[in-house]
């Protein structure tokens, strides 16, 4: 049960951060979306493939994101994702959502003296 | 949106698996690549940079899981697997299969092949455009519930209606055409100008009726159908405008109708032109020769039209109270005046078929039943290996949907033929009279039905085995002494359901041998004259050449004359309608020195030979028959028959009395000359009407029908005397050659008598066959689960009668009950279909009877094959055998 929540919430992020990834960096390939993400954590992640593609899918099957097939830098065959106008509008609303929601957050988690 | 889109994109999964596997394969190499490459570049040895990134990549397998969870549905792919199990369950007992599934497709089949007739005549609409708007609009009088309307009403009603948009009348009529080998009489309607605009028929050439061909004045123009314009005149363009003789009178073809036209009340109608203005008939108020068809106003109901009708009927009724006492309207929805005669049979057939279908349903339930209880320890087996309960339901729910689903489309698919089979079997006369027949076919209703019925089977078969799995624990089928129980828990549902079976199976045989009876009686209905060796034939002469009166009875003499000499023929006579036509043709008398409130005294009026009553063998009570030399030079007679006798003379002889016109004037006046014994000269069914009969030769005509005693087979003769009469002159038309007997067993009457009788006997035979399947089923099975206490039984010395008479009482108790239950409906049933029947009630004892004993004796029949077995029983056998 535990577990499930978890990865409920991870999965959620997990879509903002590969969105947010991909409109920085453009079309780009599962492998690097991975690096990336655990780069721009500063290595506090660890990104595991086996989360990431299914998020992959779902964004895909959501229309978020289209992939096809790609020649990555070194010369690979290698699978490109590319945000899609419907996937921008949802890293907009789900960013903005975000902020909001850890704004609430940090005013209830600051250290206050006068609380009753 | 996007939560739509992404479970469409996973349906769509479900197919194109291996593209997807190779996709999502050749991604996982390419990343391990990558991943390999990168840490190859920082520095690590090449075996372990593999190994590091398949260890980050957390196992192939568990990604390509994840993924393909994703990537379709998995709830429908368990479906998918429970379907596939479904399938290989039910191909592993194909006895099962097949004797389920045939027996569910018969049951469908028959429902859908019914319900395809009641859909074409009942439910489709009618061929023409808004057909909701068009109604019948008749006259009605206490005598005759919708009769025709005279021209002189048709034009007050038209002129004083509110709530037609038009109102248009026809009447069926005949023409006689030159043909290769003479004259030929050819049937012909005719019309108001309005009445094909009124039917909204759009013609396919020339043009189409107008007021001003209205007689009189009007030219003699006509229309063709397509059907004369094809075969008569060889599909020429050129035909419009032309000149073709019509009885010897000259009319201009004007217009072609389309291919698909059909008016069901004239179905034979060649040529189409307009009413006659000019006969004596056209005149008179009383002379009622009209059909009127109309076409409401917008946003007019039938019930307002009707209430408008019957007040303009009412003015007319206070304005010509001669004519029109009595006289109201009546308007009813055109579909119904057309295909309302058929309802109540096709209503009792649907319900035939449904109780067969019923009966089929709970035969293969208890099959179904039956299996579920040999399968009781594989369920207790994995019921105790973890399966739910819901897993389980689901398992028999899938195989019900399957069974019930194979079956349904192989009932549809059966229709086809049983809807041509069944419409082979109405004979072309009458299918013309039934345009919705072109109708009949497989349409979305159909297939709507159909999916219906497999959803309600489906849910009967699930439901059962289900209920019975819940109803009985699951745990008791691991145990092996609690056969027992358990086996008389299947044997209480297993008996309710052939009782069921055998209740409806008595129904259904009960309401065949209803039919039947009904149709013989129909069939020996007391006629009161002799109808075999009597051959008949209609005959038409043109009005030009032999419409005077003294021109017709020369020719009616020359035809008797004719046919009297034929070899073969003992006697020849003719009359304006032949015997079990129908009531109609009626004339109103008023008898000399009785009481006169102004009121219609209605009678059939038959115009006959002089030796008419001779040759068709009827009784003659008292007084004299006509004579030949009785015509129009001698005083009137006439012969009434003995319920108009009994009705307007009772205890007094009606010899010597007179009776005339509505007002006695003295042309009119009439001496009863005789009493015939009553004629049956309505249709079978109908009631015996007071009838009066005239000598030919005092009101000739150029039209009738002839009847012919033979001394051998009356077939024989037919096509003689068309022949005959065309020898004396070419220009006289026949038609309708038959025998007596033929015309009375293919009428309507009786064919739809004869085709109830048919269908819900066939319904019955296979119903009955079911029933006895399924008694013979429960006891079958009831011996074999009681084999050792039967064992027992004879160990201690009860005697093979004593067993016999165990089995023989347990199958006759559940006969018996339903036997008694099936009485009760059908009793219930008989008096729905009260209307149908003809000279039997629906709770006739003796039917009820001799079908309770036909299947009394089936019931026993079944039951004896299983009691044989239990009274063979070896004692020392049954008690080992556990």
């Amino acid at each position: 049960m535990g577990d499930a929540n978890k990865t409920d919430v991870w999965q959620g992020t997990l879509a903002l951060m590969v969105l947010r990834t991909l409109e920085t960096m453009g079309p780009q390939h599962g492998y690097g979306i991975a690096r990336r993400i655990e780069q721009t954590s500063g290595s506090q992640l660890s990104l595991n493939y086996g989360t990431l593609y299914p998020a992959l899918l779902k964004l895909e099957q959501e229309g978020a994101i289209a992939s096809e097939w790609g020649v990555s830098e070194n010369n690979r065959k290698a699978k490109f994702y590319r945000l899609t106008p419907a996937g921008r509008k949802q890293l907009e609303r789900e960013a903005r959502d975000w902020r909001q929601a850890q704004a609430i957050l940090a005013r209830f988690l600051e250290p206050t003296e006068d609380a009753s | 949106m996007r939560i739509l889109r992404a479970w469409a994109i996973r349906l769509l999964g479900l197919f194109g698996k291996q593209r997807r596997e190779a996709d999502m394969a050749a991604e996982i190499d390419s990343l391990l690549d990558m991943h390999t490459a990168d840490n190859l570049r920082s520095g690590m040895p090449q075996e372990q940079a593999r190994r590091a990134a398949l260890l980050k990549l957390g196992g192939t397998e568990a990604l390509k899981e994840a993924y393909r969870e994703r990537s379709t549905a998995p709830v429908i792919e368990h479906l998918m697997r429970d379907f596939r199990f479904a399938f290989r369950q039910l191909a592993k007992s194909p006895g099962f299969t097949a004797t389920a599934g045939l027996v569910l497709a018969l049951g469908v089949c028959a429902s859908l092949a019914i319900f395809a007739f009641v859909d074409a005549a009942l439910i489709q609409p009618l061929p023409y455009p808004d057909p909701a708007r068009l109604v019948q609009v008749t006259e009605t009088s206490a005598e005759f519930r919708d009769a025709n309307i005279s021209l002189p009403n048709y034009h007050d009603w038209k002129r004083m209606n509110t709530v037609f948009r038009s109102l248009d009348v026809f009447t069926g009529s005949g023409f006689l055409v030159d043909g290769p080998t003479g004259a030929e009489p050819a049937r012909a309607g005719r019309v108001s100008s309005g009445f094909f605009r009124t039917l909204g028929i759009k013609l396919l050439l020339g043009r189409d009726l107008t007021e001003a061909d209205e007689p009189p004045g009007g030219p003699h123009v006509v229309l063709l159908t397509y059907g004369a314009w094809r075969q008569r005149y060889g599909g020429r363009f050129d035909v419009i405008g032309r000149a073709v003789r019509l009885s010897g009178e000259v009319y201009t073809v004007i217009g072609v109708l389309p291919e698909d036209f059909h008016f069901p009340p004239m179905p034979r109608a060649e040529f189409w032109t307009t009413l006659d203005s000019t006969g004596e008939c056209a005149t008179r108020r009383s002379c009622h020769n009209l059909d009127a068809v109309a076409r409401l106003k917008d946003g007019v109901s039938v019930a307002a039209a009707d209430a408008d009708m019957k007040t303009v009927a009412h003015e007319l009724e206070r304005e010509y109270p001669d004519s029109n006492r009595g006289y109201s309207a009546s308007v009813i929805p055109e579909a119904e005046a057309l295909n309302g005669p058929f309802r109540p049979i096709l209503m009792v057939l649907m319900a035939g078929a449904g109780l067969l279908l019923l009966i089929a349903c709970v035969n293969v339930a208890s099959l179904v039943l039956l299996r579920a209880e040999g399968r009781r320890r594989e369920m207790a087996v994995r019921s105790a290996l973890g399966a739910s309960m819901p897993r389980l339901l689901s398992q028999f729910a899938t195989e019900a949907v399957v069974l019930a689903a194979a079956a349904s489309a192989l009932g549809l698919l059966l229709t086809r033929w049983a809807t041509a089979g069944l419409k082979a079997l109405i004979p072309a006369d009458m299918a013309l009279q039934m345009p919705f027949l072109l109708k009949l076919g497989l349409n979305s209703r159909l297939i709507a039905v159909a999916a219906l019925l497999a959803l309600l089977a489906a849910a009967i078969f699930a439901l059962t085995p289900a209920l019975h799995l819940v109803l009985s624990r699951m745990s008791e089928g691991l145990t092996e002494g609690s056969r027992g129980s358990a086996g008389r828990a299947w044997r209480r549902l297993g008996s309710r359901l052939v009782v069921a079976e055998l209740a409806v199976a008595m129904v259904l045989l009960a309401g065949a041998g209803l039919f039947e009876k009904s149709l013989y009686r129909l069939l020996h209905v007391d006629l009161g004259f002799q109808p075999d060796h009597l051959a008949t034939i209609v005959v038409g002469a043109p009005n030009v050449h032999y419409g005077s009166n003294q021109q017709s009875i020369a020719l009616a003499r020359e035809v008797v004359r004719k046919l009297d000499s034929l070899p073969g023929v003992r006697s020849a006579a003719l009359t304006s309608v032949l015997p079990v036509s129908f009531n109609g043709n009626t004339d109103w008398i008023r008898i000399v020195g009785k009481p006169y409130h102004g009121g219609h005294i209605e009678v059939n009026e038959r115009d006959v030979s002089s030796d008419f009553f001779r040759t068709i063998g009827a009784k003659l009570v008292r007084g004299r028959y006509f004579s030949d030399g009785e015509d129009l030079s001698q005083p009137k007679v006439v012969i009434v028959n003995q319920t108009l006798a009994n009705k307007y003379f009772p205890g007094e002889d009606p010899i010597g009395r007179q009776i005339g016109d509505k007002k006695l004037s003295p042309k009119s006046l009439k001496t009863i000359i005789g009493v015939v014994d009553d004629i049956h000269e309505g249709a079978l069914d109908s009631p015996m009407w007071p009838a009066e009969y005239h000598p030919f030769n005092q009101d000739p005509g150029p039209y009738f029908e002839v009847v012919v005693r033979t001394s051998q087979k009356p077939e024989a003769v037919l096509p003689e005397l068309g022949r005959a009469i065309h020898q004396l002159h070419s220009d006289v038309g026949t038609m309708g050659e038959a025998t007596m007997e033929g015309r009375i067993a293919d009428s309507m009457t009786a064919w739809l008598h004869r085709s109830a009788a048919w269908l819900v006997g066939a319904f019955a035979v296979a119903a009955l066959l079911l029933g006895v399947v399924g008694l013979y089923g429960v006891i079958a099975y009831s011996v074999s689960q009681r084999t050792r206490e039967i064992g027992v039984r004879m160990a201690l010395g009860a005697q093979q009668r004593a067993v016999y008479q165990m089995i023989l009482r347990d199958g006759g108790r559940l006969a018996l009950f339903g036997i008694a239950l099936g009485a009760a409906g059908a009793v219930i049933a008989g008096t729905l279909a009260q209307s149908l029947l003809f000279g039997v009630r629906s709770w006739d004892v003796e039917t009820l009877l001799a079908v309770a004993g036909i299947l009394g004796t089936a019931a026993l029949l079944a039951s004896f094959a299983p009691a044989r077995r239990a009274a063979s029983t070896n004692p020392c056998d049954a008690l080992r055998m556990e």
